[in-house]
């Protein structure tokens, strides 16, 4: 496996194998026992666009296991304000680290840099295209609180066109035969042609505009952002984004197992008074990012997790 | 409408080579796909919508005193997959050729999603479009994964 650019570079076998590794490093993640499982390796963290949870937890990620990491810093002190191509930065980078984690505004730049590198990219976020390491926390997360992946009612609400996180997870969930409800505005739907690929692997999607009545039978509701930017006026965006908030009295017919997911930031699409229900995931979701990405980054430089990972620090 | 007919419709060239059975209205875009425009100093005739057994209308395309070359051909897997092409010398069919869409297009056309990494044309990688389905037909960027829009796509030539 080269590196991680769409969930299709994993099969289901390899999903299940990195979440076991991810389950079993959690005291490690946790601080609890120091396991320097990629000592003498580099991560590259080339970070073209803002990002704090998926460069932050890269980050921390490798050095819970041990290794380095470098940064390309702010893109406007980089070669890449005097005109560099991607191809020749990654020429660079490649040859100063072990594996690649990116994040590019221009959407298949991660495919390009794959094919550009000797080294393992991981791709953390393509433009409005691919999200697959969030993918992999997100999956974490649905089955550390399920058990399961397979036969899941998942609701995915609001911004479905440029959202990356559920392009990547409308793929993954689709394979473990989750049934998928697509809640949106009509401006911000799931694109046409992730649709359609859904329903060729025989996924069983729905499309609404109606969040609320998805609620009662749902397993996991998955929040995103509706981007003021997004929309022509202002006027527009508040009817639309009232329509995607979730308050906690919207609950009160949600099954007890159910949980709501989020990429982060959240703006207002889940109101505070959520976050002390027995449905909030989202935080717990955030630290996952840690550890799914510590699993990655080990299968990617081919360093297997022991099969017991014990003692206390 | 015999075949011998349209053919005649435009004069018998001497050395080039002649595309048939593009698809009605196709002409155009198998020019553009070939870069045959205003500036090109070989003469080039165009017939269309005339009647074919086969395709019901068809159009022709004649360029006189150029042999197309395969890779240049194959650039019409997009626009005219079924066309035939003969290569004419001394009024003559010299040489047969068949076009070939293969899984891939490489370095013909650059995707037409405005946001894709190729829209640097900076960037060295070639341009790669996957052929996910031939009837009817449906390319994908091998980097993006956007669909290609085939009406757009023409005007991406490179």
């Amino acid at each position: 496996m080269p590196g991680l650019i769409t969930m299709d570079d994993l099969t289901n076998d390899e999903i299940l194998s990195i979440l076991d590794d991810a389950e079993r490093l959690l005291p490690v993640a946790q601080g609890h026992v120091y396991l320097p499982l990629l000592q003498g390796k580099i991560l590259g963290n080339l970070f073209f666009e803002p990002s704090t949870r998926t460069r932050m937890s890269f980050e921390t990620a490798m050095k819970r296991l041990g290794g380095e990491v470098v940064n390309l810093g702010d893109v406007k002190t980089s070669s890449v304000v005097k005109g560099e191509t991607l191809f020749d930065t990654i020429q660079m980078v490649d040859g100063y680290t072990d594996i690649i984690a990116m994040r590019h505004p221009r959407q298949g730049a991660a495919q390009y840099a794959q094919d550009s590198a000797r080294v393992p990219i991981l791709n953390g976020g393509d433009g409005a295209g691919h999200h697959p390491t969030q993918t992999m926390l997100d999956l974490f997360t649905i089955r550390q609180a399920h058990g399961r992946l397979d036969g899941l009612k998942v609701v995915l609400a609001g911004d479905l066109r440029y959202g990356r996180t559920v392009h990547s997870l409308s793929h993954a969930l689709t394979r473990f035969g989750c049934e998928l409800v697509l809640a949106s505005p009509t401006l911000l739907k799931m694109p046409a042609e992730i649709v359609s690929d859904l329903k060729a692997h025989g996924a069983n999607v729905v499309e609404t505009e109606d969040l609320l009545s998805s609620l009662g039978d749902a397993d996991v509701v998955y929040m995103t952002r509706i981007q003021k930017e997004r929309f022509a006026d202002e006027d527009e965006y508040a009817k639309v984004a009232g329509a995607y908030k979730l308050h906690a009295s919207n609950l009160d017919g949600a099954k007890e197992s159910m949980i709501i997911m989020h990429p982060l930031p959240r703006v207002d699409e889940i109101h505070p008074s959520v976050d002390g229900t027995r449905h909030a995931r989202y935080f717990e979701q955030a630290f996952n990012g840690v550890v799914a990405r510590m699993a990655l980054l080990c299968r990617l430089l081919n360093v297997p997790v022991p099969a017991t990972v014990g003692g206390e620090a | 409408m015999s075949q011998e007919h349209n053919m005649r419709r435009v004069t018998a060239i001497r050395n080039g080579t002649v595309i048939d059975h593009i698809p009605s209205g196709h002409a155009m875009r198998v020019l553009e796909m070939l870069g045959i425009n205003r500036s090109s100093s070989v003469p080039v005739s165009m017939v269309m919508n005339v009647p074919s057994k086969k395709m019901g209308t068809k159009d022709i395309i004649k360029v006189e005193d150029r042999e197309l070359t395969q890779d240049e051909l194959n650039r019409l897997a997009l626009v005219a997959p079924d066309a035939h092409v003969a290569i004419i010398r001394a009024y003559s069919v010299a040489e047969k050729l068949t076009i070939e869409l293969g899984e891939e297009v490489q370095n013909v056309v650059r995707c037409t999603f405005s946001n894709c990494i190729t829209t640097n044309l900076r960037e060295p990688l070639p341009h790669r479009l996957k052929v996910l389905s031939r009837e009817p037909l449906e390319l994908r960027c091998h980097y993006c994964g956007r669909p290609q829009d085939l009406e757009e796509l023409v005007h991406n030539v490179l």
